[in-house]
């Protein structure tokens, strides 16, 4: 069944073959090699960047853990009373982390983890996944395999008999490994004074030994328990520490563990960062920056939120996703090559060839922005190459400068939508990114509705708005926004005015009030109150609310000005990758459909005339195993084979009629069998059908109801 | 026939008091609506058993009213399968009931009639399909009538309840003219008719009667509510369905087999003859969807290099496409073709022609889990080594299984070793959680390809019936060289005798002491502890089955089918 090729050993040109890839197929290949290096280089940057992030993300939870790790540790080494009144209830220390159901994230965060804990804490930690142990025995092998490798790893001019004792001739047993550590401990006690200076101080005398479950829930209970009731004797000569990693919720320690086992732990419980507010941080860090110059488009990034949300919360595929967005733009689209940072796309620009300045015509964006020009620029920019390089660098420029308008007032926008009562623009700022790009934002009702509440925002939360949008001004580096800044300061301090003015109001209203009170006649008082209320519909507004008003529209005008869809802009295409089908197909297809589709219409596949037809029905000229298939969807859960082929050949011979003579039939007939014998093993191996006992000559449908 | 009539009409007061029961028994997902309509239900009811007092034996003037009846209540155009259009999938087909085995010869003739012409599979969607309407009709007739029978008339005969359905079954199937005897769709031997009945009359009611019940409550209601609900119903439903469906151990299919068939069986090499001189359909067109996806190899190295791994998916085999791209793309590299279809390949081979072959370890390992270590091992160190490995089928029978996923996951998720695989089963991608899924980081490409599963469905057991069964019997013959005279004997015994027994449906096998007793008298074994351990050799060697009666007595026989029997004998035959 495998059977391997080895070439002639000659040819290995492993890093230019994949530049070559990267051109391969397309007739301008002349940029490839550069849209490969900065293709690369930007991946480059935005993965360090993830994993900075994530590393930011965990530093808070794993400065706990440490911390917990040292104080059970440090009562094991002092001795105090507190912890041999622990032993005497033969407790271990037991750190429960709540990672989220992210599952496939936690392989990472355990990765780094179990890093820092070896920087920082001990030696001796072992990863155990459920996977590698169905048994307790299976779990002790693989426990002091780890610990007894890392113990190599860490002093490695130790000598070797530790790497020839293989972890299996050792009796995997809690005695073998209270030795192993007794030894371990003592050597490196001894040897601390000669050398090891530098190592060891980061190491306590008498290191902790960190076991780290991974996934807790998938461990059999039973291992669990006798693992914890086994070391728990032990733990007067092993000072174990337990990590458990959970995905689901803390409360599944005790329904997994009974009281008797659980008493034997004691627990402290950790919460790492949910996965929704590491997706935030990511999308802020990568895509609401100006920093990388590759931008996504609205529906791409709708489908990437989506699968997050949707299909597996899991970030690192969200990152995987935008890796592809990554390499899917500068594969496919040639001009990609611009997609850098405005100083070396300056320079790019300068160097186009003329077939490139070809493609930037025919970009629709471009033919949008020609046809709106005068027409000398109009032939000028269609003719003379070097003009139209003049114009692509102007236009890239506007192009960056809008992104960083677009950044700043989007946040701004923010600012105020995310306070604002059911969140009619949504309360994360992906979504507002979202609406922003798909198009005109201000055309949009919600944004209507979210303006009109904005208009009833109280003075308080006003000013701190304000206030906000000030310091995301202000932190921009442009001095685009320092007549924004300047406008929006006069409002604050005209709302400080007001609130001097305030008091002033107050006497009046208080005045009027008294006003009333003198009045008992019910006639006048009748009176009174109406002229009140009419007074206050005719003016209506207070100097505050028209300074609301007015704060609200300027706000409205900065959004109109700044937060333009970007597929209005001139040369977008360059750097926002917008195709999202092709995300959609590459990382979350759908086999079954394309099964379905293929079985019930071939024509979208075959492009044959005899084939089309019109919804739900097939033409009998269609593949073998699509007749076939239609058949036996007709049929209940068993199908005679008998019943199935007298039916297949009757389409077939049908369909064959012109060409079928009486005389070659019997031959005919066989060809016939042989085929319907091919459907249906195709159809089995498709998995709709599989033979049955039940009855001779019978298979069983697999398939129920829609495909 | 005035006398049950009179019953009936006596037992139409006795049906009121239960009508609660038959409203919650029979839609009670429908909940709150059903019963406000409750009333009119038993009105059409009434009206119903008052029509019923017209029915007299001509079976004619009978379709006559049914067809009244049903146009009354307004359903007799409604097939469930027409509603289903909004539900992707839904349209094309829906589930049928047993009681449709002669749908698939009526599709087939319909398929044969229109050449080049498409044809709407759903009878009810067919404008031209008058003779169809009764059929229909007269089945939510039929519902009907055993639903009121059943509950209004249990004190009536045994024989009417049963006669009906028989003759509407007769009805339904008289249309098909490929059946040759009616005899034919009986679900068992004829004495067991009125039994059988019964219970395909409580398959159908119960397969049935929701949705056609909950159809006639609703009818006052507003058509696009009466829409709306009959959908909810149908989601709802499609559980209920299913496991009553596959609750019964009884289906309706017709009783012939192959072997009444007079064609031959086929083996292995006359169907590869006879498939290679049958024409390929769409040859153009399919070779036109193959250049598309060729052009995709670029691409495809590209993202394998970049860390991805490629699965394809789509009708058709892909083994000729990833051996196109394996020819074209991959001659100067090292790769590996693993062929997932083959039947005996295991992950340990997988493994083993990587440390073998690649790494060109000497050295056996303790387990897969040991060699997989080793191998990300040696990767890791080396960072020059670079593998390909194409896997044809990767969610074949052998490499389906849970741990050989997670080891193929674990390999596919070193940086240096690049997979790009086929997937065809439905249900491929079910064998991939989050974890396996984001070790395998797949891509996904659809390639369909239309052509032919030529090497995927080659080998023996992938195929169904029509197997020519030579592999059994090679096996049976080498077997038994290897024993001695005697207990060729003996199994030539039993094979006879089971041989002879072939047209007996319910031969239990050879009972032990009628089998020792012919032992003896053909002087092949002396005593009842010979035959005993004889008979334990060739259970062991799954010659022979044996299982107990329901007399307790042990029987005999042999589990392979008669043509191969046959086979053997004559070879046997033939070596003495």
């Amino acid at each position: 069944g495998c059977f391997v090729f080895k070439p002639s050993p000659k040819k290995r040109r492993v890093s230019y073959r994949t530049v070559r890839d990267f051109g391969e197929g397309k007739d301008d290949s002349e940029d490839t090699e550069l849209r490969f290096v900065t293709c690369q280089s930007l991946w480059n940057q935005i993965k360090s960047e993830t994993e900075q992030i994530q590393e930011d993300l965990n530093k808070q939870l794993f400065d706990n853990l440490v911390n917990f790790l040292r104080r059970s540790h440090s009562e094991f080494q002092e001795k105090t009373t507190e912890w041999t009144c622990r032993m005497k209830y033969r407790e271990i220390p037991t750190a429960a982390l709540v990672l989220g159901v992210n599952v496939t994230d936690h392989n990472l965060t355990f990765r780094s983890l179990s890093e820092v804990l070896q920087n920082n804490v001990t030696p001796y930690v072992a990863l155990l996944e459920a996977k590698d142990c169905p048994g307790i025995k299976n779990l002790m092998q693989k426990l002091m395999g780890q610990l007894m490798n890392c113990c190599i790893d860490v002093d490695s001019l130790e000598d070797e008999d530790y790497v020839q004792v293989s972890q299996n001739r050792i009796r995997c047993s809690m005695t073998s490994l209270i030795n192993w550590y007794d030894n371990v401990t003592k050597k490196t006690d001894c040897e601390t004074p000669r050398k090891k200076r530098t190592s060891s101080p980061r190491h306590w005398q008498s290191p902790p030994v960190v076991v780290i479950f991974k996934d807790m829930e998938s461990f059999t209970t039973k291992v669990l328990q006798d693992f914890i009731v086994i070391s728990s004797q032990h733990i007067r000569e092993l000072p174990l520490v337990l990590i458990f990693g959970i995905a689901t919720s803390p409360m599944i320690i005790h329904s997994l563990l009974p009281h008797s086992v659980s008493s034997l732990l004691c627990i402290e419980l950790f919460q790492s960062l949910s996965c929704k507010e590491h997706l935030s941080t990511i999308i802020d860090k990568l895509i609401l920056t100006a920093q990388f110059p590759f931008k996504l488009g609205e529906k791409v990034l709708q489908v990437l939120i989506n699968i997050f949300l949707y299909h597996d919360f899991s970030v690192q595929n969200f990152i995987k996703g935008f890796q592809l967005c990554i390499v899917e733009h500068f594969y496919s689209q040639p001009l990609s090559v611009l997609c850098c940072q405005l100083v070396d796309a300056k320079k790019r620009v300068n160097s186009l060839s003329h077939d490139q300045c070809e493609n930037i015509r025919r970009l629709p964006s471009f033919r949008r922005y020609v046809e709106s020009q005068i027409s000398e620029k109009q032939i000028a920019l269609l003719t003379a190459d070097s003009f139209l390089k003049e114009t692509i660098q102007k236009l890239l420029e506007d192009l960056y400068v809008y992104h960083e308008n677009y950044l700043l007032v989007l946040r701004c926008l923010h600012v105020f939508t995310s306070s604002l009562p059911k969140y009619p623009l949504g309360k994360q700022i992906r979504e507002l990114h979202c609406a922003c790009l798909e198009n005109r934002v201000w055309e949009t009702e919600e944004y209507e509705s979210s303006l009109q509440l904005a208009r009833m925002l109280n003075k308080s939360d006003l000013v701190t708005m304000l206030q906000q949008c000030v310091e995301i001004f202000v932190s921009s580096s442009g001095k685009e926004f320092d007549e924004t800044v300047e406008k929006l300061k006069e409002f604050l301090t005209q709302f400080q005015k007001l609130e001097a003015e305030a008091f002033q109001e107050r006497d009046v209203s208080v005045s009027s009030q008294k006003e009333l009170q003198k009045k008992t006649d019910l006639y006048h008082l009748q009176k009174t109150l109406l002229e009140l209320k009419e007074s206050r519909r005719s003016k209506k507004l207070t100097k505050f609310e028209m300074l609301r008003f007015e704060v609200v529209d300027y706000i409205d005008s900065l959004v109109r000005n700044y937060l333009v869809p970007a597929d209005h802009k001139t040369l977008h295409e360059i750097i926002y990758f917008n195709t999202a089908s092709v995300l959609r197909e590459h990382l979350n297809a759908a086999p079954r459909i394309a099964l379905h589709t293929a079985l019930n219409n071939p024509y979208s596949y075959l492009k044959n005339q005899a084939l089309k037809s019109d919804g739900g029905s097939i033409s009998n000229k269609a593949p073998d195993i699509c007749i076939a298939y239609k058949l036996h969807l007709e049929c209940g859960r068993l199908i005679n084979l008998v019943d199935w082929l007298e039916a297949f050949s009757t389409v077939v011979m049908a369909a064959d009629k012109p060409n079928a003579d009486e005389a070659s039939s019997d031959q005919v007939d066989d060809i016939i069998h042989a085929r319907f014998i091919r459907a249906v093993s195709e159809l089995e191996l498709l998995g709709f059908i599989k033979p049955s006992k039940q009855k001779t000559d019978h298979v069983a449908r697999l398939t129920w109801g829609g495909c | 026939m005035s006398q049950p009539e009179g019953k009936g009409r006596g037992a139409l007061e006795v049906k009121f008091v239960p009508d609660e029961e038959v409203v919650k028994h029979i839609a009670d997902d429908a909940g709150i609506k059903v019963r406000k309509d409750k009333t009119q239900l038993t009105v059409s009811v009434k009206r119903f058993v008052k029509k019923l007092e017209n029915i007299s034996d001509d079976e004619a003037q009978e379709i006559l009213e049914e067809k009244n009846y049903v146009a009354a209540l307004g359903i007799c155009a409604q097939d469930p399968t027409g509603n289903g259009s909004s539900v992707s999938g839904g349209e094309v087909y829906s589930f049928q009931t047993p009681k449709r085995s002669s749908k698939m010869a009526e599709l087939a003739s319909e398929l044969a009639q229109t050449p080049g012409q498409s044809v709407a599979p759903d009878h009810s969607e067919c404008p031209e399909k008058t003779a169809e309407t009764p059929q229909t009709s007269s089945k939510y007739m039929f519902l009907l009538l055993m639903l009121v029978f059943s509950l209004l008339l249990q004190s009536r005969k045994k024989e009417f309840v049963s006669t009906t359905p028989y003759r509407l079954r007769r009805r339904i199937a008289a249309p098909d003219p490929y059946l040759e005897s009616e005899s034919e769709y009986s679900a068992s031997c004829s004495e067991e008719e009125d039994e059988e009945d019964q219970k395909e009359i409580s398959t159908v009611l119960s397969g049935r009667k929701t949705p056609a019940k909950t159809k006639a409550a609703s009818t006052p209601s507003p058509r696009n509510a009466l829409v709306k609900k009959i959908k909810e119903d149908k989601m709802s439903n499609l559980v209920e369905e299913y496991f009553e469906a596959h609750s019964s151990s009884k289906v309706l299919t017709s009783d012939r087999t192959l072997q009444k068939l007079r064609k031959r069986r086929l083996n292995q090499q006359t169907l590869h003859d006879l498939l290679r001189k049958a024409p390929l359909a769409y040859a153009a067109e399919i070779k036109e969807l193959n250049q598309q996806h060729e052009s995709l190899f670029s691409k495809w190295m590209l993202q394998l290099h970049l860390g991805f791994n490629i699965v394809l998916y789509g009708l058709g085999s892909k083994r000729d496409l990833l051996e196109k791209f394996r020819t074209s793309v991959l001659q100067s590299s090292v790769h590996l073709v693993v062929n997932g279809y083959f039947p005996s390949i295991t992950v340990r081979s997988i493994l083993n022609s990587i440390t073998e072959e690649v790494l060109e370890h000497i050295g056996t390992f303790r387990s897969p889990l040991d060699q997989l270590e080793f191998i990300i091992k040696r990767f890791k160190e080396d960072s020059s080594l670079e593998l390909y490995v194409l896997i044809h089928n990767l969610d074949s029978q052998m490499l389906r299984g849970e741990r050989s996923q997670q080891i193929l996951a674990q390999l596919s998720s070193l940086p240096s070793i690049y997979i790009i695989a086929s997937i065809d089963h439905i249900n491929a991608p079910l064998m991939w959680d989050q974890a396996k899924l984001s070790l395998y980081n797949w891509l996904w490409y659809e390639t369909t390809t239309f052509s032919p599963y030529v090497e995927e469905t080659s080998y023996e057991n992938s195929l169904l019936v029509q197997q020519s069964g030579s592999l059994a019997l090679s096996s049976l013959m080498h077997v038994l060289r290897s024993l001695t005279l005697n207990a060729r004997g003996i199994f030539r015994l039993l094979a006879q005798y089971q041989l002879d027994n072939k047209d007996n449906p319910s031969y239990p096998g050879l009972s032990f002491q009628d089998f020792y007793q012919q032992c003896r008298e053909a002087f092949l074994v002396n005593s009842d502890l010979t035959l005993r351990a004889q008979l334990t050799e060739f259970r062991d060697h799954k010659l022979i089955r044996t299982k107990r009666g329901a007399d307790g007595v042990e029987y005999l026989l042999i589990p392979v089918d008669e043509s191969t029997l046959t086979d053997f004998l004559e070879k046997e035959d033939e070596d003495v």
